[in-house]
């Protein structure tokens, strides 16, 4: 259809931005609800400092494949090759760590994890190849490459053998006793919200990897460079517009390749978080889908580091409570997310969007029947969590998603004017 | 004519031979970058196959098929249906229950289970067409995401529909009677194992496929959305219901994946029900061009490489993973050989149409000055 | 309307700072630009006319460094240089605003103006000053941080005026600017333009729109099949002049041969109203009208004022609209777009390449789109291959569609070939209605001479055909009757025997409220 071009002005309200006040605002919302929660299903563990610790470990991979996939998709690319790229991380990091050191692992899993990236952005942005095909592809050869090596690597090494890496030492952590040891006794008092407050500030006191650290400063890392430099300004705009990048000097192929590659480094570190943190070495089936979690958290953090840092903290803490035994637990959170519906679907009706308020309100009174019909959440279930969320987002909001507008689509040099 | 057919044939196997070639060139370096022999490697792959080589090749050729085909349906459309792997997977589940409760005898058993497996396929991938063409949801997203709730959802159901196995902890279904097997038989001679009796509905199914897709106007409806959405619009296709009916056609395809090892190999579905079929399909459809033919060609060069290769751990102190590199590298390559080869060919036909109208113009201009 | 003083054709050497010499270009099979010769002055607008096709964009894009010449060379300010890249051309001075805007929607304004050159200012507070600063110099009324999704289009072309601007360019090349503006866009785009000359800079203004080249530039230069033809101050010619310099001869122009309208209605459309998508004013508004068996009704405006959407809610295929459409007699209301073209309509699309041709599927195939549930080309629930060929051969024959073969491409032939295939096709299945939207727009003067005695022979056997057109000429030649359309709304009905282009040029921008010409719709 032609584009309708008319005299009239359409005016729309300014979008806002989240700014600080909200986000700490929603976060301590966030703490009351799950105080509430404690108190009315009797289930302690959903807030205890031992979860949220796993929850930031669990959420971590999660997270970086995710700033993987950010980056890659800012600047146009889209990136489903994210799980094979973790794969070859896991490798890199368990060949590294193990023959040379932890800190070696890392880098290794880095290195990978960019190769993985390179291979994708030869295909994509210098042959044009369909970026899915690419990344299906991607993730086909990273697996053979990844088994290939594994077995010429680890078989026969003490403690290894054909799927796994032996292990490898550990990466150091933090501890600060004077102030994880008052915490825990806070915590255990189970005063509303100041326990909960407690536990979330003992989880990075105590036992925390440096890791885990660099790989927060990540997140803000990437919100700077891409929002707040030059280059992350044209990295940008080769995402959005790639035709007028062109026609203002940028370089687009050049960022569409840094962008890629470095969207590998990410994912490569993720899989790296997971053998070298979240575990002691490389084994075969390690990322158990993570970097489609990842892909799944970024989108459901609309193509932005602060969405995607929420997105997969829900992720990460859904699989923790699921490994955590916790089918009572993970019971409780249904009844939160039955007033969530509820509420969003209240929202969506004032809002005028029927259709939405009509699914939401559906879906919450059946999680609500659910959550009244039983007493426990079948395990499997559980591990569901990260992508019927990321449909029901993208079904109740796609309108307000908004990502990079030339994402996916190929590109050829010379295609302005 | 003949020569423009020869020409076009030429062109249609350049490519996949191109490809072919790099991955070949592109598996020796990784070889000889790993130390391994790369002689002894090709050395095994390119050996005659034997008897029961030959019928696993087939077999496995058989699954690999049905998942391409599907895969080929979506992209005709410009679908890209992802949640193949899924689709199969809660289908065969579904097919399993079904069949292994036996609610009709004999065949009529059998058949009941197919259509199952069938519609489940189609429902699993209808979500993901409800999602696009209600609310835009692309459809590589929502299979990704349908697929992994597949899983979540199989292993569910699967340890609530599980029997006890005496002896093994692995956890399936009830086993299809003994008279709702698909019989196999015998093709190649001295084999000790049968060939799938369910080859013939793959091939069935490509039949179907191929006059469906060329020859109705349904499947003229569908190829003209997949080449341009606009222009199908504008010439009266509801493409949102084609968008709509095709996924569910990919899906019911899809659903038959894992039936050729339900009924002919394993029985039952259980936890080690083979996976990561719905990927290879995609991979085989690209590598075929979509076409029966040639997805079929695909669908036996992948068979034929993973069997081959299995020996190669024995044999040469090779991990036979070395062929996921091959196939993986194919799907890059043949893509790339495929866009070089056609843009040879736009450019060859432009100068042809040019050439044809000069001379058309020349002798007119003559017969105009006498 | 413009300075006496700038208008000078031939201008002082020393005020030259863009001249062009010998320019050539090639592109595989067709030679794009040949031997231009071009000399831009200091402090003037300078116009480049030319047919679509012309060769006209090839040239600017030679200009911004998009494209490198294979000849010829290029002075600006005294000085040869080598653009081979727009980063070459913005380095040397020049800006270019193109026809569709290269703007990133989801960036703010701010973003957009500082990509590339953040080297000027930063990308913060200094940046935000001076493009305050230009915005208030030039009258631009730009906010730095607006949402460039959030504003119109007459906004963003300022934008990327102020994008060239900001980047200190003396010399802008502005593609076709006025394509995508209502009238009142035009007059301020045109002040701005002044406002720039008086400043000293030199604006490079293409066009096919000659009345608003007339009205604005100092200078023309006409281009045609690739090569300057003419420079001549814009004082000195009349826009039927420049017309017959851009065409190289006597304007061919459609000619109405003798009545063939009866009173048999085929077409009635009652009170046809489009809602717009997301609120304000409709896009159509009460359409009423009426095509008789054996007549040709126009339709006139200026692009974007509801044509295209009149067009396709006729077609069906924009299910918001309301209000009664009845083709001889018969309601369409609620029948799709297929079960429309069953009942009789012959539809030949406005932008051909997208919708009305598979380009990577044969000709015999393209024959068949449209048409995929009618004879020849269906047998059943099948594809008659058979039956669709031997038509498609038909009409290559019939319609003079210069092919080597029917099973090549569609890709590979010309758009007047290409087009010729459409109405050759959409004339098959005996339609009592012909759509024409644009049917010549883009095609060569030979193809557009064929594709008019093609809608006329439609006329004479007696098909209702509704043209619309942005070419005036086509409109007055073939039409019956022509009616105005103007934000959505029919707002006059001439008789193309009285009628002149500007008294509908003055009724397509509302200017003609009470001009005699015009009977009330």
């Amino acid at each position: 259809m032609s584009v309708a071009v008319t005299g009239t002005t359409t005016v729309k309200a300014p979008r806002r931005r989240l700014r600080l006040p909200y986000v700490l605002l929603g976060f301590a919302l966030l703490l009351v609800l799950l105080s509430l929660l404690r108190i009315v299903t009797g289930t302690g563990d959903l807030s205890s400092s031992g979860t949220l610790r796993a929850t930031l470990i669990a959420a971590m991979p999660i997270g970086l494949a995710g700033l993987g996939g950010l980056w890659a998709e800012r600047a146009g690319v889209v990136n489903i090759g994210l799980e094979g790229m973790m794969i070859l991380g896991t490798f890199g990091a368990g060949y590294f760590g193990y023959f040379w050191g932890p800190w070696e692992g890392v880098l290794g899993a880095i290195g990978f994890g960019i190769a993985g990236g390179l291979l994708h952005a030869v295909a994509t942005v210098l042959f044009g190849v369909d970026h899915i095909v690419s990344g299906v592809a991607v993730n086909i050869i990273a697996l053979g490459v990844v088994q290939y090596l594994a077995v010429l690597s680890f078989s026969g090494v003490p403690g290894g053998g054909q799927t796994q890496s032996p292990r490898v030492d550990d990466l150091p952590s933090i501890s600060i006793p004077a102030l994880a040891d008052p915490l825990g006794s806070l915590e255990q008092r189970q005063w509303f919200f100041v326990s909960e407050l407690a536990a979330l500030l003992r989880s990075f006191v105590s036992n925390l990897s440096v890791l885990t650290l660099i790989c927060l400063g990540l997140f803000v890392l990437t919100w700077y460079v891409l929002w707040r430099t030059t280059f992350g300004l044209r990295l940008r705009s080769v995402g959005e517009n790639p035709a007028a990048a062109e026609t203002l000097g940028v370089d687009v192929i050049r960022y569409k390749f840094i962008a890629v590659a470095t969207s590998g480094a990410f994912a490569g570190l993720a899989g790296g978080f997971l053998a070298l943190v979240a575990a002691n070495g490389f084994r075969d089936g390690q990322t158990g889908g993570r970097g489609y979690i990842g892909l799944a958290a970024m989108i459901f953090g609309n193509w932005r580091p602060g969405g995607l840092l929420a997105g997969s903290g829900l992720f990460g803490y859904t699989d923790t409570l699921r490994l955590r035994g916790g089918g009572d637990s993970v019971h409780g959170l249904l009844l939160l997310v039955a007033i969530g519906l509820i509420g969003l679907a209240l929202w969506q009706w004032r809002q005028h969007g029927r259709q939405s308020a009509l699914v939401a309100a559906v879906l919450g009174v059946v999680v609500a029947l659910w959550y009244v019909l039983t007493d426990s959440v079948p395990e499997d279930l559980t591990g569901m969590t990260p992508y019927v969320t990321t449909l029901l987002v993208l079904a109740l909001f796609a309108q307000r998603l908004r990502m990079p507008a030339a994402d996916g689509k190929p590109y050829r040099k010379g295609s302005a004017g | 004519m003949t020569d423009n057919r020869l020409k076009r044939l030429g062109l249609g196997l350049a490519a996949p031979l191109l490809a072919l070639l790099s991955a070949f060139l592109i598996t020796s370096l990784v070889l000889l970058a790993a130390g391994d022999s790369v002689t002894g490697v090709w050395g095994q792959i390119l050996s005659p196959p034997q008897a029961r080589g030959l019928t696993n090749i087939v077999n496995a050729a058989t699954v690999y098929y049905l998942s391409g085909v599907a895969v080929a349906i979506g992209f005709r459309m410009n679908l890209f249906n992802i949640g193949v792997d899924g689709q199969y997977r809660v289908a065969s589940f579904a097919a399993a229950v079904v069949a292994g409760e036996a609610f009709l005898p004999g065949y009529l058993n059998t058949l009941l289970a197919l259509m199952a497996a069938m519609a489940v396929g189609a429902v699993w991938a209808g979500i993901a067409g409800i999602l696009r063409v209600t609310r835009g949801v692309s459809e590589v997203i929502s299979t990704i995401m349908l697929n992994a709730i597949a899983t979540a959802l199989v292993a569910y159901l699967l340890r609530k529909a599980a029997v006890d196995n005496p002896g093994s902890n692995i956890t399936a279904t009830k086993d299809v009677p003994e008279g709702s097997r698909i019989p196999g038989f015998s093709v190649f001679p001295d084999s000790p194992n049968q060939v799938y009796g369910f080859v013939v509905v793959a091939v069935l199914v490509g039949i179907t496929y191929w006059v469906v897709i060329n020859r109705t106007r349904f499947g003229f409806d569908l190829r003209a959305t997949g080449l341009s959405q606009s222009a199908a619009v504008a010439s009266g296709i509801d493409t949102k219901r084609m968008i709509f009916v095709s996924m569910l056609l990919s899906g019911a395809v899809a659903g038959l994946v894992g039936m050729p090892i339900l009924f002919g190999q394993a029985f039952n579905y259980g936890s080690t029900f083979q996976s990561g079929l719905g990927f290879a399909g995609i991979a085989i459809a690209l590598l075929g061009r979509n076409h029966p033919v040639g997805i079929a060609l695909g669908a036996l060069l992948f068979a034929y490489l993973d069997e081959q290769s299995n020996p190669l751990q024995i044999l040469q102190n090779v991990s036979p993973d070395i062929v996921r590199i091959t196939q993986g590298t194919i799907v890059l390559t043949v893509v790339i050989a495929y866009e070089v080869v056609r843009r040879y060919g736009v450019r060859l036909e432009q100068r042809q149409v040019a050439l044809a109208l000069e001379a058309e113009r020349s002798t007119s201009r003559e017969e105009a000055s006498p | 309307m413009s300075s006496p003083s700038a208008a000078a054709a031939s201008a002082d050497a020393t005020d030259v700072v863009v001249r062009l010499r010998g320019i050539g270009k090639t592109f595989p099979g067709v030679v794009a630009n040949h031997d231009i010769d071009i000399d831009v002055a200091r402090g003037t607008v300078h116009a480049i006319v030319g047919e679509n096709g012309a060769g006209k964009s090839t040239l600017m894009k030679i200009l911004y460094g998009v494209q490198k010449p294979d000849s010829g060379t290029i002075e600006i300010d005294g000085r040869q240089v080598s653009l081979s890249s727009p980063s070459d051309a913005i380095a040397a001075g020049v800006g270019m605003v193109f026809q569709h805007f290269m703007l990133a929607d989801n960036f703010t304004v701010l973003e957009n103006v500082v990509l590339g050159a953040e080297k000027l200012h930063g990308i913060g507070d200094g940046a935000r000053e001076e493009i305050r600063r230009i915005s208030a110099t030039y009258g631009l009324d730009i906010d730095p941080d607006a949402l460039v999704e959030d504003l119109g289009v007459g906004a963003r072309q300022r934008i990327e005026i102020l994008k060239v601007l900001y980047r200190g360019a003396r010399i802008i090349i502005l593609d076709e600017p006025t394509a995508v503006l209502v009238p009142q866009e035009v007059e301020e785009l045109f002040d701005n333009l002044r406002e720039l000359k008086s400043e000293g800079l030199a604006v490079i203004f293409i066009s096919h729109k000659l009345d608003e080249v007339l009205s604005v530039a100092d200078t023309v230069t006409v281009v045609r099949r690739g090569t300057t033809i003419d420079t001549v101050a814009a004082q000195s010619v009349t826009s039927r002049q420049l017309a017959e310099l851009m065409v190289g001869s006597e304007l061919p122009s459609p000619t109405t041969e003798t009545s063939t309208v009866t009173d048999v209605p085929v077409l009635q459309v009652r009170d046809l109203t489009l809602p717009a998508a997301v609120g304000g004013r409709p896009l159509l508004s009460d359409i009423d009208l009426t095509i008789h068996r054996g007549e040709i009704l126009g339709i006139a405006g200026v692009e974007g004022n509801g044509q295209a959407e009149l067009v396709e809610a006729v077609m069906g295929m924009r299910p918001g609209a309301t209000g009664s459409v009845e083709l001889s007699g018969q309601d369409l209301a609620g029948l799709s777009t297929r079960r429309r073209r069953e009942a009789g309509i012959g539809y030949i699309p406005e932008d051909r390449h997208r919708h009305g041709l598979l380009l990577d599927a044969p000709l015999w195939e393209n024959r068949v789109l449209g048409h995929q549930t009618r004879e020849p080309n269906v047998r059943g629930p099948f594809v008659s291959r058979g039956g669709a060929r031997a038509d498609t051969e038909r009409i290559v024959r019939d319609y003079d569609v210069r092919t080597p073969g029917i099973d090549v491409l569609a890709r590979a032939l010309s758009g007047g070939n290409q087009q010729k295939l459409i109405i050759g096709r959409e004339m098959s299945g005996d339609p009592s209605l012909l759509i024409a939207s644009h049917p010549t727009r883009g095609v060569d003067v030979g193809a557009q001479a064929a594709i008019w005695d093609h809608i006329k022979n439609a006329r004479r056997e007696g098909l209702a055909v509704l043209l619309v057109s942005a070419d005036l000429d086509e409109l007055i030649g073939l039409s019956d009757t022509i009616q105005v359309i103007l934000r959505g709304r029919l707002v006059g009905t001439f008789d193309p025997a009285s009628v002149t282009p500007q008294q509908l040029g003055s009724a397509m921008t509302g200017a003609a409220d009470d001009d005699p010409g015009a009977s009330p719709a």
